[in-house]
């Protein structure tokens, strides 16, 4: 009888707890507009139509709106992610051509758990295995900048359509850009040790767990993930919410608006340098949007704060030499500035 | 035994660094720790994500922070 309760107790705490969650979860976000509303009108009695009490609105629906969002896709993206190691991954890889390499590893980018921290290990360890560079790239690439956070942000503050666009050009950047690497043949400017190094590299292991597990995994990657950005996402919806409410309709358009081609090499001249994530960046981007800055140069603006940051290259250094730093950084730039500018002309 | 956290140093590491020398301490197991930040040395064990955890030679955890109660059985059965 103890033996059971105890296992009750661990299931609760382990797999059970998240299922029983979903349904709270389900009704607290159907009913989100009512809620922030009866909060803004009834609660707080606030005058409707002010700037102080839009804003309020705006930040008491959107932060648990987008926290909730954030909840439900990081669970459901880290029950998939058990299905994909790291390790599969390398070997699924290794051999590949150009092209259909770029392509694929693009794609597993999106669904292999990576961690910026571990870009150096899984660079040596995709290289030793076979891996061809400019695939490798690829997946370095596409692995930051398509993530579940930017996804969850855009569609929350953005619409789908936007999201769309914004994982389709991500992933046509990063398979661009690690074929063109590929096809340079950029191969002699990574570091010289890197090719010396011994890797005790095992083939991935099966990975077989019973689906429990994978639940409880999923769960720990929202504690995880959760825990380390949802201050970034109040502080970001807060400067969006004071914005909203304060910034006039159009303040930027002026400066940053489609009719001015520089838009977009500013957007990445100054995204560059700023180490933002996901969750700190797009909600303050959803804001320059609604205030006049062109679609085009606002998604550039987020893509090279989030693709392309100082401190990754400052990482990155150790395993490269500066030629194929410098290929990289122009390569990605480049990409990203098309895109702007295509949808500055197109939208 | 023979412990080593593998990691370069990320916030991560540390934290299992710590982790590890509290369930080490909780549970008086006769044990070194010591934390390897060469990034030659961790590839020897063929990690590719960090932070991992190496007992007696054999990588037993890689890429996450276990609870304190896994840990626990890890390194005492």
């Amino acid at each position: 009888m103890k033996q059971k309760i105890l296992a009750a107790n661990q299931n609760l705490n382990g797999w059970l707890f998240p299922i029983i969650l979903i349904p709270i979860w389900a009704i607290t976000y159907i009913n989100l507009t009512n809620i922030s509303n009866f909060f803004v009108d009834s609660v707080f009695n606030l005058t409707k139509g002010q700037h102080l009490t839009e804003t309020i609105r705006f930040f008491i629906f959107e932060v648990p709106k987008v926290l909730l969002l954030l909840v439900i896709i990081i669970f459901a993206v880290g029950i998939v992610r058990t299905y994909f190691t790291p390790e599969r991954t390398r070997d699924f890889l290794s051999g590949k051509s150009l092209f259909t390499g770029n392509v694929l590893a693009s794609l597993l980018g999106i669904v292999t758990p990576f961690c910026s921290c571990s870009a150096i290990p899984l660079f040596l360890g995709f290289v030793e295995a076979g891996v061809p560079l400019g695939v490798t790239f690829s997946f370095l690439i596409a692995a930051p900048m398509v993530n579940e956070v930017a996804v969850v942000l855009l569609l929350g503050l953005f619409g789908w359509k936007v999201t769309l666009i914004y994982i389709l050009t991500g992933l046509t950047i990063a398979i661009l850009a690690g074929w063109l690497i590929g096809v340079l043949k950029l191969e002699k400017y990574v570091a010289d040790w890197v090719y010396n190094v011994k890797t005790g590299l095992q083939p991935g292991d099966d990975n077989k767990i019973a689906f429990s597990e994978r639940i409880k995994m999923g769960y720990s990657q929202v504690k995880e993930i959760v825990g380390k950005i949802w201050l970034y996402i109040i502080i970001g919806i807060a400067i969006g919410a004071a914005a909203h409410g304060y910034v006039p309709e159009d303040f930027l358009g002026s400066l940053l608006g489609k009719e001015h081609w520089y838009g977009v090499p500013v957007a990445i001249i100054l995204g560059v340098p700023m180490y933002s994530n996901a969750a700190g960046i797009i909600p303050i981007v959803s804001v320059l949007i609604e205030k006049g800055v062109s679609l085009g140069t606002a998604l550039a603006f987020m893509m090279s704060v989030i693709a392309l940051s100082l401190p990754e290259i400052i990482i990155l250094k150790k395993v490269l030499k500066w030629q194929l730093i410098a290929s990289f950084v122009v390569i990605v730039a480049t990409g990203i500035i098309i895109v702007g500018l295509i949808f500055n002309v197109l939208m | 035994m023979e412990i080593k956290v593998l990691g370069t140093g990320c916030a991560k590491c540390n934290t299992l660094t710590k982790l590890t020398k509290s369930v080490v301490e909780k549970c008086g197991i006769d044990a070194t720790i010591t934390k390897v930040d060469d990034i030659q040395e961790i590839m020897q064990y063929g990690v590719m994500v960090t932070p991992a955890l190496v007992v007696d030679g054999k990588v037993v955890i890689k890429g996450k922070i276990p609870t304190a109660l896994e840990l626990e059985e890890l390194l005492t059965k």
